[in-house]
């Protein structure tokens, strides 16, 4: 009954499932650092998108709607961020913070500002839809690698499908090539003629409109249910910045490492099974203290941090301005 | 331009400088502030006024671990039951002085919470956090003339520190009596149980061993897979909890000990049923929840502030008017019970014989873990006969320590046996019931 096959199977299925919003906070923020602000804001950023495109989404029952509100709502904190540390020069740190603490109490003054009126998500078909695994023909039926790969749900493959772009963008084309040298040194790109202030100000606000794109991601895996003692978000955005440095600012390795993290995330809530599935081969999987599991996935982020700072320079996708204001008199 | 911008400045300087004016001259001490923090009350009344216990201006101190602003969850049931019980006692809410967000792996932090609170005047500090337990310990010892009251906690003393927890098991089982039944219905009798730990905690472990009781006294062969998520509420790992505990085990009921009603809202996703806690959830998954275990903190609330204004300032009394000073009440008391049944979902004759068993424990005649198995006959009518069965409770399975088999395949109570003692339940039961797979 306990079929191994199909707890293996299920236990990847859900680290794609669960942990893509990783990819989207992670990918953001690479934008964002690849103009030389470092935005700490992630985790209010994505709640906005969050809950602004749940909302918007059930409201018109759209998914697109709900996708263009959360990009468009956490691009508002990306400008928010602009404005404060791009146009009035305050420190980047603190105002990144100042955008978690700002994007989490609108999160929790809005949903609970709804009250009675808060929509559920089986009131919007096309959310519903939308969210739904799609499963491509033939290739699905594949065994393990049909359901895990071929069976996800749209936004999953957008994620990828993001991340490959940006990628493509920062090393490919003329304007992410410029984008990178603001972030590397926008004094020596602005005496060429690029405009420092345009190109961060698109930026950081693209970027943060795909952390908030993640956010929905996870409005809609929680089924769009709010409480209000916990955030949707969950401590993801925090993850996500980590994730920036253990993908060495490259959006493809990002995708490594989410599926990295994600495995040891969602180890904790398979262990069990897992262990039940094969008792010989993990049996030992239950032996691990409970207390270990929820530290996993957070000790191999501090791993991959200091082995990755370790490393350093060589080759590091790090840009040299990275959370150095420009300012332009004093170039 | 930079004339203006000199101009702006200087003009904002000297209304900042104006601005400090203000400020100095408003809180400028021409005579000194009363300065008995000690003795200042919330309402700010007067000093000459003597501060007496008569019932009027008893007041009533409260440390929280999250907000009383919140509108579900744990601080809002124990914020509720205090309020509730004041209302009762004749006293006005507005005397309840609160410090939220206490976190409960800080002493200092809840020490600090405890002398906010007795420096505004309460007569009785309620602490709810189990991780409060040394701070409330140390303070009661530092203000022997105010009474202490900690939940969920072990530690005490003789006389103004006592701490109160309920037979939460006892209405679980009841929960588990609609779940049995419910998989008998459903012909499906994997059951599960979404838990913030399981053997960590005697607690969290008595909990599931009453459930899977229940189950099985309803139906015999129900297994009760348990996904433990390390956390007392975490929404999201509640959820991936109850979908895996469907998707791998296909569990058609889904119990919980966690915070939120995510696994009973799973469960309805998936088409499932379930049990909730803490609050009735029918509300939130009216297609899926049968019942829940909860709790009536007011019972205990009113009981206390009844007895700490009984002891017109002598907060040394306390524990001798509270009968004990470890407050530990069930179903016969109205502590705890299970919330309505929803009956429209419920397999028939659930609530029946809910009555019947809930009746059976409030007697005294008989409790979860004893030697004595319960199963029912169901008549044509409706009516219920429960018939008890002299059977040990056993443990069983195995556990790995260290790469190592351990057999825990024991007998916890013999056939007849009396039931488990209170202090094993409540403090160190660590061992499941046959029938419970760690999942």
């Amino acid at each position: 009954m306990n079929d191994p096959i199909n707890v293996l199977t299920l236990f990847l299925f859900n680290i794609v499932l669960v942990n893509i919003p990783l990819l989207y906070g992670t990918v953001g923020e690479i934008v964002v650092e690849k103009a030389g602000s470092l935005d700490l804001g992630v985790e209010g950023t994505m709640a906005v998108g969050a809950i602004f495109g749940y909302l918007a989404g059930c409201m018109t029952n759209s998914l697109a709607v709900g996708l263009l509100v959360s990009f468009l709502g956490a691009g508002l904190c990306g400008l928010i961020f602009s404005v404060l540390t791009v146009s009035l020069q305050a420190n980047q740190n603190v105002t990144g913070l100042t955008i978690t603490t700002f994007g989490l109490g609108l999160y929790f003054f809005v949903g609970k500002g709804m009250g009675e009126r808060w929509p559920a998500m089986t009131g919007a078909s096309a959310l519903v839809d939308g969210f739904a695994a799609l499963e491509f023909p033939l290739l699905s039926k594949i065994p393990i690698l049909g359901k895990v790969v071929f069976s996800q749900n749209v936004l999953v493959y957008l994620g990828i499908a993001i991340a490959v772009l940006v990628w493509w963008y920062l090393n490919f084309t003329k304007t992410g090539l410029r984008l990178r040298a603001v972030g590397e040194n926008p004094g020596a790109a602005d005496s060429v003629g690029v405009n420092i202030l345009l190109y961060k100000y698109v930026h950081i606000i693209a970027g943060s409109g795909i952390m908030g794109l993640g956010g929905f991601y996870m409005a809609l895996n929680m089924s769009g249910s709010f409480e209000g003692s916990n955030c949707w978000i969950n401590g993801y955005g925090w993850i996500a910045i980590a994730l920036v440095i253990f993908a060495n600012w490259n959006p493809v390795l990002a995708v490594l490492g989410t599926l990295v993290f994600g495995f040891f995330n969602t180890l904790q809530i398979y262990s069990g099974a897992l262990a039940g599935a094969f008792p010989g081969a993990l049996g030992w999987l239950n032996a691990i203290p409970a207390q270990l599991y929820k530290a996993l996935p957070f000790l191999i982020t501090a791993i991959v941090l200091i082995a990755s700072s370790v490393r350093k320079r060589e080759g590091s996708g790090q840009p040299a301005a990275l959370g150095l204001n420009y300012f332009r008199e004093e170039r | 331009m930079k004339k203006f911008l000199a101009l702006a400045l200087a003009a904002a300087m000297s209304l900042s400088l104006a601005a400090c004016g203000n400020n100095s001259g408003s809180t400028s001490p021409d005579n000194p502030p009363a300065s008995n923090p000690g003795s200042a009350s919330s309402a700010g009344s007067d000093a000459s006024t003597p501060v007496e216990n008569n019932g009027s201006d008893f007041k009533v101190g409260a440390v929280y671990i999250t907000s009383q602003n919140d509108v579900a969850g744990y601080t809002f049931q124990h914020h509720s039951g205090i309020t509730t019980a004041m209302k009762a006692l004749g006293l006005d809410p507005a005397d309840l002085i609160v410090v939220d967000n206490v976190p409960d792996n800080d002493d200092t932090a809840v020490a600090n919470a405890i002398d906010t609170v007795v420096n505004q005047g309460a007569d009785i500090v309620f602490g709810i956090s189990f991780g409060y337990i040394n701070a409330m310990n140390d303070k009661s010892e530092d203000y022997p003339d105010v009474i202490f009251s900690h939940g969920t906690g072990y530690m005490a003393n003789d006389t103004n520190f006592n701490n109160y927890f309920g037979r939460i098991y006892q209405a679980r089982y009841l929960a588990g009596i609609a779940a049995g039944m419910k998989s008998l219905e459903l012909g499906n009798n994997n059951i599960g149980y979404v838990a913030a730990y399981n053997r960590e905690y005697a607690e969290t472990c008595s909990g599931i061993n009453a459930f899977a009781l229940g189950a099985q006294s309803a139906n015999p062969d129900a297994l009760v897979y348990v996904n433990k998520i390390n956390a007392w509420g975490d929404e999201a790992k509640e959820r991936q909890a109850a979908q895996a505990l469907i998707d791998t085990y296909s569990c058609g009921v889904i119990s919980q000990h966690c915070d939120s009603a995510q696994p009973q809202l799973v469960a309805q996703e998936n088409g499932a049923f379930g049990c909730g806690y803490n609050s009735d959830m029918t509300e939130q998954a009216p297609n899926a929840h049968l019942t829940s275990a909860i709790w009536h903190w007011n019972v205990y609330y009113q009981t206390a502030i009844q007895a700490a204004m009984d002891c017109n300032g002598d907060a040394s009394k306390f524990v001798e008017n509270m009968g004990g000073n470890a407050y530990y009440a069930g179903l016969k008391e109205g502590f705890v019970d299970a919330s309505p049944l929803n009956e429209a979902i419920a397999a028939p004759n659930t609530q029946a014989v809910m009555t019947a068993v809930r009746d059976l424990m409030i007697s005294g005649e008989w409790d979860v873990f004893s030697g004595v198995r319960l199963s029912y006959n169901i008549g044509e009518d409706g009516s219920v006969e429960i018939v008890k069965t002299d059977a040990p409770l056993r443990c069983d399975g195995v556990e790995l320590k260290d790469g190592s088999l351990v057999d825990r395949d024991f007998e916890i109570v013999p056939a007849g046996g009396p039931s488990v003692d209170d202090g094993v339940i409540k403090g160190s039961m660590n061992y499941n019931v046959a029938g419970v797979v760690e999942g």
